[in-house]
């Protein structure tokens, strides 16, 4: 059963993943790299990550898709064609990614991997301690450093999107 | 631990999901499209770290770590690139790539 | 005693040199001329003060004037080789302050009348400080290296000067012929102060010239091609010095420097520079004689003989004034070379060294002196050429009675100071070299007859008529003559051998009654003749030209040796070495360098599309390249 799923999620990640990186149109590769990302969590599911199943539909599907598609219904009719790169092209990268992925998977499949049976569930506790342990191996200062850089990429995000009004108001006050 | 499906097979995938990305970073000629190429990579590593601390090391959990951080990382790129491309598009009036190569030559 | 003060000598026309010349345009022309004046006057006072502490407070040390030294390490090459920068006090040097100093102030009040009005006023005040500077350092120098280091100097300074109408051609083709001429001497000078530097492991005059000094003991320990090497050294020197003295076969630059200003003739190219060659040989005294038994200074006897003769008939036949006084000078460098070739070493032996260093002395007053009234005529006429002169005595009374003076004293007329260091020449050479000395009897002929040629040439003959009446000059420049007029009269009755000797230690030097008698006599035809052919305007002068014919041609022509230079310069040298080697120079060497310029600018102009400016661009080229990279690992390190 598990093993047919995850076919199925193999089968729509690679599926919508080459669609989203081929369509013509703006919006649907946008909903097409939505749907990679859903796939994404449900291998997350399948594997016992249900927090970060969660988080990657809520962040990634979530937030970053809405905001991506907010951009796009700003700068662009919905409608509009995307210009595509010269087919030389294409073909030329196409040939170097494929290059690329048999030289991974060659390099993946002569690897022995040390591979540990195991079907312990991870509960989400176990993660939020994990997070703020503050003893050797915890992950306390990235957490707050992340928390941080959160912070700063908001501001930053702000001010470069209103950058010329902001001026603009400053000059006038001045 | 998924039934049947060994760590080569999800490996695989996340290398086709990868290359997929490449691929579109290169070719694409729209700014948003080139973000999302990243997030298909970007997704891609997050794969790896999570099935790699699940197949090898069930017993620690810095691959999820890793992947929440991935995740938090790229959020913020996201925004900040979102943010850059819209006020892009306030002085050029475009997000094609073909129209902000000032730096050329 | 301490002299550092000498190093001001100088220093000062050094300040005057940057002052007149970075002030250029700032400096109104009179005040430029009482600047360089002052300057020298200053330089001169401390030389006569130097030389009075040297010869009369401090003395004789155990029977010999010590040479006094001081300098300051400058350059380090072993422990014994080292370059110094200092000044060094000895009889010649002295005697060598004196000369330029005098000739040189006087050509500095002299100018002050003759530049006036020019252009360049201000220019040529500067250019004459940094000859002196470079004469006084030239004299002072303590070693071999710094002394080629003034020598370079005085060389650019006299470019400088010969060349100071740069807009007439000519001027500009003689400053380079002297400056090229010279320089491919100075050449031979360079090498000889490489090897002396090598062989006897150091620069220093000192060292070098100690008789029992390792320098001069162990000459013989190395030779090459049958001659000591230390010999090689001396004689590619004496070429440096050839050069400078216009020797022959390197004398040609020396008559076409007339094209500078006659002040310009008459310190530089006849006084002071010319003779640095006749210094480098005295300096270097004790080497040329002890070495190789004196092989390098036969050659230098010989070279100066053979000069001496071939310039006085030279002169002759001149007709351009300064040209005649510029052979003469050569005439008598090549005197005082010919007397230090056959000078020996001590006591009276070294006779002809004194000699020499006396008719430097003499003639340095008296040539620059005939070199300053020449440019008084010149100065009256506004021409060079005798054929415009005549019957000059009634315009110009005082230049007439100088000229006349120094002609006397150049002919070696009793008691003027010509007569008394010619003498001691032909004494020395008499007693050393009976061939020179009759080259050097029938050359004080010559002179005496080319001189009177020219004074009779100039101040009688032929009552020409002048568009303007030529008028006697300003004082400023008449004082120099008459100075200049009272050192020759009076210069020979110094008792010379009594300060300056080979050993340092003086000797009594007497009259030879008999050889004095025979120069007076040999001078007295040469005058006599000159007067029968050109006291009045007749035709003997061309009778005797018709009938010497060719020879009378070729002297008039200089023995063609211009054109022998040139013929192997353009013709031999230019078309048969330096043409091939500029062609393939331009094709091959250049070709190159151009060649792989051009290709970059092209190929670049071909690859910088790839600088795109489009980050997918430089990602694909990222990615393709670690793609390629990691295969070739891969293969590298599965095999």
């Amino acid at each position: 059963m598990e093993k047919i799923i995850f076919y199925i999620l193999a089968f729509i990640i690679i599926a919508f993943a080459i669609a989203s990186v081929s369509s013509k149109k703006m919006l649907r590769s946008v909903i097409y790299l939505l749907f990679v990302l859903i796939g994404i969590s449900g291998i997350y599911f399948l594997i016992d990550y249900n927090f970060l199943a969660a988080i990657q539909l809520t962040v990634y599907a979530g937030g970053i898709i809405v905001l991506i598609i907010f951009s796009v219904m700003l700068v662009h009719h919905v409608e509009m064609e995307l210009e595509l790169a010269k087919v030389s092209k294409r073909i030329i990268v196409g040939i170097a990614s494929l290059l690329g992925l048999a030289l991974f998977l060659v390099t993946i499949y002569s690897h022995e991997f040390n591979v540990v049976e195991n079907s312990i569930t991870t509960t989400t506790e176990d993660i939020g301690l994990g997070l703020l342990n503050y003893e050797a191996g915890g992950f306390i200062l990235p957490f707050e450093v992340i928390s941080l850089l959160l912070l700063a990429s908001m501001i930053g995000a702000i001010i470069i999107a209103k950058g010329t009004k902001l001026t603009s108001k400053k000059n006038d006050t001045v | 631990m998924i039934a049947g499906i060994s760590i080569y097979e999800i490996l695989t995938v996340t290398s086709f999901l990868f290359f997929i990305g490449v691929y579109g970073f290169i070719t694409r000629k729209n700014l948003i499209s080139i973000l999302m190429s990243v997030e298909l990579i970007l997704n891609a590593s997050v794969i790896n770290f999570v099935i790699i601390n699940k197949y090898l090391y069930p017993d620690v959990l810095q691959g999820v770590f890793f992947s929440i951080f991935i995740i938090a990382v790229a959020a913020a790129e996201t925004a900040l690139a979102i943010s850059i491309i819209i006020n892009l598009y306030r002085q050029i009036s475009s997000v094609e790539v073909k129209d902000t190569e000032i730096m050329k030559y | 005693m301490d002299i550092s003060y000498t190093i001001l000598i100088p220093l000062i026309p050094l300040a005057v040199f940057l002052l007149l010349g970075i002030f250029n345009q700032k400096i109104k022309p009179a005040v430029s001329g009482y600047i360089g004046v002052a300057g020298l006057s200053a330089s001169a006072a401390l030389s006569f003060y130097t030389a009075y502490q040297y010869f009369f407070v401090v003395g004789k040390e155990s029977g010999i004037y010590k040479t006094i030294v001081q300098k300051v390490t400058w350059m380090n090459f072993t422990d014994t080789l080292h370059i110094d920068m200092g000044v060094l006090i000895d009889p010649i040097s002295i005697m060598m302050l004196i000369v330029v100093s005098i000739v040189s102030l006087m050509v500095h009040i002299y100018s002050r009348g003759y530049m006036k009005g020019d252009d360049g006023y201000t220019r040529f005040f500067s250019f004459l400080s940094l000859f002196s500077f470079s004469m006084f350092g030239l004299v002072l120098a303590t070693n071999l290296f710094q002394i080629y280091i003034f020598w370079e100097l005085v060389g650019v300074s006299s470019f400088l000067l010969i060349g100071y109408y740069y807009t007439k051609p000519s001027a500009v083709s003689a400053a380079k012929k002297a400056f090229i001429v010279t320089r491919f001497a100075d050449l031979g000078f360079l090498i000889g102060i490489l090897i002396m530097g090598y062989y006897t492991g150091t620069f220093d005059f000192e060292t070098l010239n100690n008789p029992e000094g390792p320098a001069i003991l162990n000459w013989a320990s190395t030779s090459f091609m049958g001659l000591s090497v230390i010999t090689w050294a001396l004689i590619l020197m004496f070429i440096g010095g050839a050069g400078k003295s216009a020797m022959f076969p390197l004398h040609i630059w020396l008559p076409d420097a007339m094209e500078g200003p006659t002040p310009v003739s008459a310190l530089i190219h006849a006084a002071t520079m010319v003779v640095a060659g006749v210094y480098l040989v005295a300096r270097l005294f004790p080497m040329f004689y002890f070495v190789e038994d004196g092989f390098a200074l036969n050659i230098v006897a010989y070279v100066g003989g053979f000069s001496s003769l071939f310039a006085a008939i030279i002169a002759i036949t001149q007709t351009d004034i300064k040209r005649v006084l510029a052979f003469s000078t050569m005439s008598q460098i090549g005197y005082m070379m010919m007397s230090l070739g056959v000078s020996g070493y001590e006591g009276h032996e070294g006779v002809g060294y004194m000699a020499s260093m006396f008719h430097l002395f003499t003639h340095a007053m008296f040539k620059a002196l005939l070199f300053l009234a020449a440019g008084s005529v010149i100065h009256a006429v506004h021409s060079n050429y005798l054929k415009d002169m005549g019957g000059l005595r009634k315009y110009m009374p005082i230049t007439n009675i100088t000229f006349l003076i120094a002609a006397l004293a150049i002919a070696g007329v009793f008691p003027l100071s010509g007569f008394w260091s010619k003498d001691e020449i032909l004494v020395a050479a008499f007693e050393h070299n009976t061939l020179l000395y009759v080259v050097g009897v029938f050359v004080a002929g010559l002179t005496a007859f080319y001189m009177f040629r020219l004074y009779f040439g100039i101040f009688w003959g032929k009552d020409t008529q002048y568009k303007h009446e030529p008028h006697e000059s300003p004082l400023s420049m008449t004082f120099p003559l008459m100075v200049l007029a009272f050192i020759t009269v009076v210069g020979g009755l110094i008792h010379f051998s009594e300060y300056v000797s080979a050993d340092k230690a003086g000797f009594e030097a007497h009259l030879n009654i008999p050889l004095a008698l025979v120069a007076t006599a040999v001078g007295l035809t040469g005058i006599i003749l000159a007067f029968v052919f050109y006291k009045k305007e007749n035709e003997l002068p061309s009778r005797f030209a018709h009938a010497f014919g060719v020879f009378y041609k070729w002297t008039f022509d200089k023995f063609y040796f211009d054109e022998i230079y040139l013929f192997v310069t353009k013709k031999i040298i230019f078309n048969l070495i330096a043409a091939p080697i500029a062609w393939f120079d331009k094709k091959f060497v250049d070709g190159t360098m151009e060649g792989i310029g051009n290709k970059t600018v092209v190929i670049s102009k071909r690859i910088k599309g790839i600088q795109s400016g489009k980050v997918q661009d430089y990602a694909f080229s990222f990615i393709a390249g670690v793609v390629i990279l990691a295969l070739v690992f891969i293969y590298l390190w599965t095999n």
